[in-house]
């Protein structure tokens, strides 16, 4: 039998219904969710086979022929469960839009340049001890149509498994002191003010590079394992 | 025990299909016979063209350890489509199935839900089926095709899929 999951802490996401985040409204369920109590196949860990990651996954500024324009940073952080852990091995997949606020698929047809030197894709295995380092540069606001002049404050997107299924999470990493904060949705969508916090990385002097890139440290945490009576008597 | 302070979900938002799908991803078994599609649909009834579903499933042994891992883009008309095989009963007496997670943009935090099969004797003693209410349960089973199998996945509205609190 898997492991079960924590079950608190789960009011820090988002309510799936958060009319000022307008697309919301016919995306979110109005039946009440079934509880599912220790499923064993959304415990199961997924096996992953995208592929072993290349040497270069990691560094979105090196994947294309030049320099990619804009504000080299390295965003680095530790992946936790909810019980402290380190999660060694996981797969931290990250995607962002260039410097310019564009980002390299068809459909974004905001007026800004695209960068040739950027694709803004990038995956890593974390370490031993649960650590993840990216090599970026740092993405631009860019508008939506949302509401009159919506703006999406700069951020990385992140997605994360965990030990399970049902420790999955999709989010996104923002900057430090980011002006649009208050105005945006999709983050205020998260009520809690500490959690919101939770989701801005810090600017970082032991993660920047001396002459070459400025450092942001991001932890992340995943629900955890709920503690059996197996644990207990294992001391 | 210590606080759960869990980094918040936020949705994957529209622009993830340059990053997130991969050629072997609707490929969630290798070599396998069963295919298994579907559309995404909004509470207007509209096709979802920008949703990523991701399913995890037991091998035909009902084996979870390294369960089969699909992920498939809506792009750009709502539907996905996933080649597998058919799942063994798993150990906790759950009937075949799949278990899906669907992200897309409008999405704050991703959905969970199920896929069982149609006329599976299995079925009837499954515990989670048991939970959900009768006339809700049809939206997890499975639509048999000459090729395979439909899923549809309605996030709002009449027939509303059943969604689980995992």
């Amino acid at each position: 039998m898997a492991t079960p999951l924590r079950r608190d802490g789960r009011d820090a996401h988002p309510d799936r219904d958060h009319p000022a985040y307008r697309s919301t409204a016919l995306r979110h369920p109005r039946q009440p969710l079934v509880p599912l109590h220790d499923p064993e196949t959304e415990l199961a860990r997924p096996f992953l086979g995208a592929g072993p990651i290349a040497p270069l996954d990691h560094d979105l500024t090196a994947q294309r022929g030049g320099q990619p324009l804009g504000e080299r940073i390295v965003v680095t952080g530790r992946v936790r469960d909810g019980n402290g852990a380190p999660l060694a091995g996981q797969l931290v997949e990250v995607w962002q839009a260039n410097a310019s606020g564009r980002y390299a698929q068809a459909e974004d047809r905001h007026d800004a340049p695209l960068d040739p030197n950027f694709a803004g894709v990038g995956r890593c295995l974390t370490d031993a001890a649960g650590t993840y380092r990216f090599v970026t540069v740092k993405p631009g606001p860019y508008p939506w149509r949302n509401h009159d002049k919506a703006w999406r404050p700069s951020h990385i997107h992140f997605s994360l498994f965990g030990t399970a299924f049902a420790s999955r999470l999709i989010t996104q990493m923002y900057f430090p002191g980011d002006p649009l904060f208050p105005y945006d949705p999709v983050m205020q969508s998260v009520t809690d003010e500490a959690a919101r916090e939770r989701m801005v990385a810090a600017f970082d002097l032991d993660a920047t590079v001396d002459q070459w890139a400025t450092g942001y440290r991001w932890d992340i945490v995943l629900r955890g394992p709920a503690a059996t009576v197996f644990e207990d008597v294992e001391g | 025990m210590a606080v759960q302070e869990l980094t918040p979900a936020q949705t994957v938002g529209p622009f993830y299909g340059f990053a997130l799908p991969y050629p072997a991803g609707p490929v969630v078994a290798e070599g396998g016979s069963l295919r298994l599609r579907g559309t995404v649909f909004d509470g207007a009834g509209e096709p979802v063209p920008d949703a990523l579903v991701e399913v995890l499933q037991a091998d035909v042994d009902g084996r979870l350890d390294g369960g089969l891992f699909g992920r498939c883009s809506t792009a750009p008309e709502g539907r996905f489509a996933f080649t597998t095989v058919r799942p063994g009963p798993t150990a906790d007496g759950c009937a075949p199935h799949l278990a899906v997670i669907v992200h897309a943009r409008g999405l704050l935090l991703h959905l969970h839900t199920r896929v069982y099969f149609p006329g599976e004797a299995l079925n009837a003693a499954d515990p989670v089926l048991a939970v959900v209410p009768e006339d809700r349960r049809h939206t997890l089973i499975a639509v048999e095709e000459e090729r395979g199998f439909r899923f549809d996945i309605r996030l709002q509205g009449e027939d509303e899929t059943v969604f689980f609190d995992v």
